[in-house]
């Protein structure tokens, strides 16, 4: 009997906005308005600003660590512009910031998080985001509950969760991807491969030749898009969402981006990259390629970058001018939110004594002398 | 790797002698292998294994994929098959991923297996608070793991502890988790011999000798302690501890400073609520009974999730705290 294949497999690579500014006019059809693309080079400029505030406020001791955002900004807006705000939920990790943003999270919040502050994490009602998630890939598995939760309440809605290449290492990652396209739940799978989890670059990470690939395994709908492209990334993910809204379970989403920056505000990324490769990827640059299509469109100048500039810069300012106005946590803080209802005796004798050791009662009060001889 | 200048001159941090001593164990013992995150090119995230990669190759020293149940499953694969791999957690919040690995399989291979199969390697694993990191990256969980028999637990306080400690934990027929305090990783430096030595694991040390109050402790909390001592009234002698290993503990050394003094403060940075230090308080009272002239107490972490970095030394015991307990147990 001849040996049959049983399974093929390709995974297709969207882009509709090249690096020179030029855009695939097929493809962008019924994607971004003018006027959309306009506002969100604005956001993307704003976020850009932030990133390189933040970055100077953990430099200068004002903020713990922080990782910063630069150069994947297109990827976060596209796709977060593509969730409905006030309906879908988005379940991050660390590095889209603008996506929240763009879902309604005060830009103070963010900040709030990075200088130690779980206050940062209180998302306001109405917000639906879950906080920025610390542990590597272990996100992934609550938005695919969410997401089961709404197909459960026959919800038209969509939970959209965010990771990084390194992520898709993980367990969980695999776990999270199996239950959402077994149980066909309303969830996008929106990796952003840029290149590098810390020090480790993909090529080591995986052996895969891209993370897209990954989806097949599961029997789950895959694209790869050219992360910096504003146009491809938004496109790629309506219709993932928009799929999953009405019915048509999950899909998964490689965005190919790249960190511009070092990995943290920890970390010194010169001792594992070359310098060459960031001087490469910095040419493709998601802000730049967006400024020069809008220029070729005549819905730009030089005027109204400045203009822009400078309000970036007053936004930024008075975000972190919120941030650092919001007085330190009082000590209650650390054990208010242990449960719901009222603290358990030892939670309420620790929180008003802020003290661990129990020896409550002075020595005349049990009878025995206040210098004790040695036995 | 030969010693830099400023090591030969002041001495060696926390982690110039882990370094050290991986590179020794290394030299001498070929199936000794680290893998973890970033172990390789960056030298890890707090650059312990600087260095390694570049002198050992990357077979030996191995940046693997981003997973904590991977890395510590394939090291008790290694393991079993004759290596002595040393893998690295990146944090001890990132522990829990490899939870089932260590707890399940790494601590119960050889019991089940009846002696057939052994688990012989050294899980390093930076751990505890105070250095102004993101969440996760601040918690002590070593009762936990204390907790699991078959799994050892060390916690040095200084250089010189860290390097025999170490040595003697890869040498180790067990699987050994060997806590890194992050906050003592560079905050000084001490001389310590360049020739290889061990430290036994489950020796504690006498930091200080005194005759009125035992002290125990372990990991970056021990230079709270002395600096509760340094603010105590002279009339006080105290007499401290470091565990230096949780588990097995050093029964014989707490109990005989235990016997002399009849007063003992437990200090520890993990929460309080079936925390270490509550095992140490009832092996004392079992085993000390007629000797207690005051109830043991603890000073540690509240019940609580460890706050985000601006309550971080809100709830780290100070010397303050301590100071406090010290006097109630004296004056008790
Ligand atoms: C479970 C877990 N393991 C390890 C870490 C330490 N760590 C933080 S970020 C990171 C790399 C993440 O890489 P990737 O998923 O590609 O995201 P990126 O940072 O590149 O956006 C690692 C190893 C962690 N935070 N959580
Ligand atoms: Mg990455």
């Amino acid at each position: 009997m001849p040996i049959k294949t049983v399974y093929n497999a390709q995974i297709e690579h969207l882009q509709i906005l090249d690096e020179t500014g030029k855009l695939d006019d097929k493809l962008a059809k019924d994607t971004l308005t003018d006027e959309q693309v306009s506002y969100l080079y604005e956001q993307m400029t704003v976020c850009r600003q932030l990133d390189e505030v933040a970055f100077r406020l953990q430099r200068s001791g004002r903020m713990g660590t922080y990782p910063q955002n630069k150069g994947q900004e297109a990827a976060a807006a596209g796709s977060g512009f593509a969730a409905k705000k006030g309906v879908d939920f988005l379940v991050p990790c660390y590095r889209e910031n603008l996506a929240l943003f763009l879902h309604g999270l005060p830009m103070h919040y963010v900040l709030l998080h990075w200088m130690g502050d779980e206050r940062g994490n209180q998302i306001p009602e109405g917000v639906n985001i879950t906080p920025i998630s610390i542990p590597i890939g272990t996100q992934m598995l609550h938005a695919t509950g969410i997401a089961w939760a709404f197909k459960l309440r026959k919800e038209p809605r969509v939970a959209v969760t965010y990771f990084g290449d390194g992520a898709t290492s993980e367990g969980d990652f695999h776990e999270a991807m199996n239950f959402a396209s077994v149980l066909q739940v309303p969830c996008v799978f929106f990796c952003q491969n840029n290149h590098w989890a810390i020090s480790v670059p993909r090529e080591i990470q995986m052996n895969s030749e891209t993370v897209a690939q990954k989806a097949i395994a599961y029997g789950m709908p895959t694209i790869q898009v050219d992360g910096n492209d504003l146009f491809a990334v938004y496109k790629a993910s309506r219709d993932a969402i928009e799929r999953a809204r009405s019915g048509g379970g999950p899909s998964f989403i490689e965005a190919v981006t790249y960190r511009l920056g070092d990995h943290t505000t920890a970390d010194d990324a010169r001792r594992y990259r070359d310098q060459k490769e960031v001087e490469m990827w910095a040419a493709r640059d998601p802000l730049v390629r967006l400024r020069k299509y809008l220029e070729k469109k005549d819905l730009w100048s030089e005027d109204r970058q400045k203009r822009l500039e400078e309000r970036a810069k007053a936004i930024v300012q008075e975000v972190v001018k919120t941030a650092e106005g919001i007085e330190k946590p009082a000590t209650d803080d650390i054990f208010d939110y242990t449960f719901a209802g009222e603290l358990p005796a030892e939670l309420q004798r620790q929180k008003a004594t802020m003290r661990t050791s129990s020896l409550g009662q002075r020595p005349e009060q049990v009878g025995l002398h206040a210098v004790p001889e040695r036995a | 790797m030969p010693r830099s200048e400023m090591m030969i001159e002041k001495g060696l941090t926390l982690v110039d002698a882990i370094n050290e001593a991986l590179y020794q164990e290394m030299e001498r013992d070929d199936r000794v292998v680290i893998l973890g995150e970033d172990v390789g090119l960056n030298g890890g995230v707090f650059r312990v294994t600087d260095g390694l990669q570049k002198r050992f190759g990357p077979d030996r020293v191995v940046d693997t994929p981003l997973a904590e149940s991977g890395i510590m499953g394939t090291a008790i694969g290694l393991a079993m098959a004759g290596m002595r791999p040393v893998p690295e957690i990146q944090f001890e919040g990132f522990l829990g991923p490899a939870f089932d690995q260590l707890v399940n399989h790494a601590a119960r291979y050889r019991t089940r297996s009846r002696g057939a199969i052994t688990v012989p390697m050294t899980v390093r694993v930076p751990v505890g608070g105070g250095i102004h990191a993101p969440e996760l990256h601040s918690d002590s969980p070593e009762a936990i793991y204390a907790h699991q028999p078959g799994l050892k637990v060390v916690m040095p306080s200084t250089p010189y502890d860290a390097k025999g400690l170490l040595t003697s934990a890869i040498r180790d027929p067990d699987p050994v988790i060997f806590f890194e305090p992050k906050r003592v990783y560079r905050s000084f430096r001490e001389h310590i011999p360049e020739e290889e030595y061990t430290i036994p694991i489950g020796q504690a040390k006498v930091v200080s000798e005194g005759s009125d109050i035992t002290m125990i402790s372990w990991g970056a909390t021990v230079f709270q302690c002395l600096e509760a001592l340094d603010q105590l009234p002279e009339d006080v002698s105290v007499e401290l501890i470091d565990l230096r290993t949780i588990d097995p503990i050093d029964e014989d050394a707490i109990c005989q400073s235990a016997e002399k003094t009849g007063r003992v403060v437990i200090v520890h940075e993990a929460p309080k609520t079936c925390g270490l230090g509550a095992e140490l308080a009832t092996i004392i009272q079992e085993r000390c009974f007629l000797h207690l002239e005051a109830p043991v107490q603890r000073v540690c972490g509240f019940d609580t999730v460890m706050p985000y970095y601006k309550l971080e030394l809100e709830y780290l015991p100070d010397a303050a705290r301590i100071v406090e307990a010290l006097q109630q147990v004296a004056a008790y």
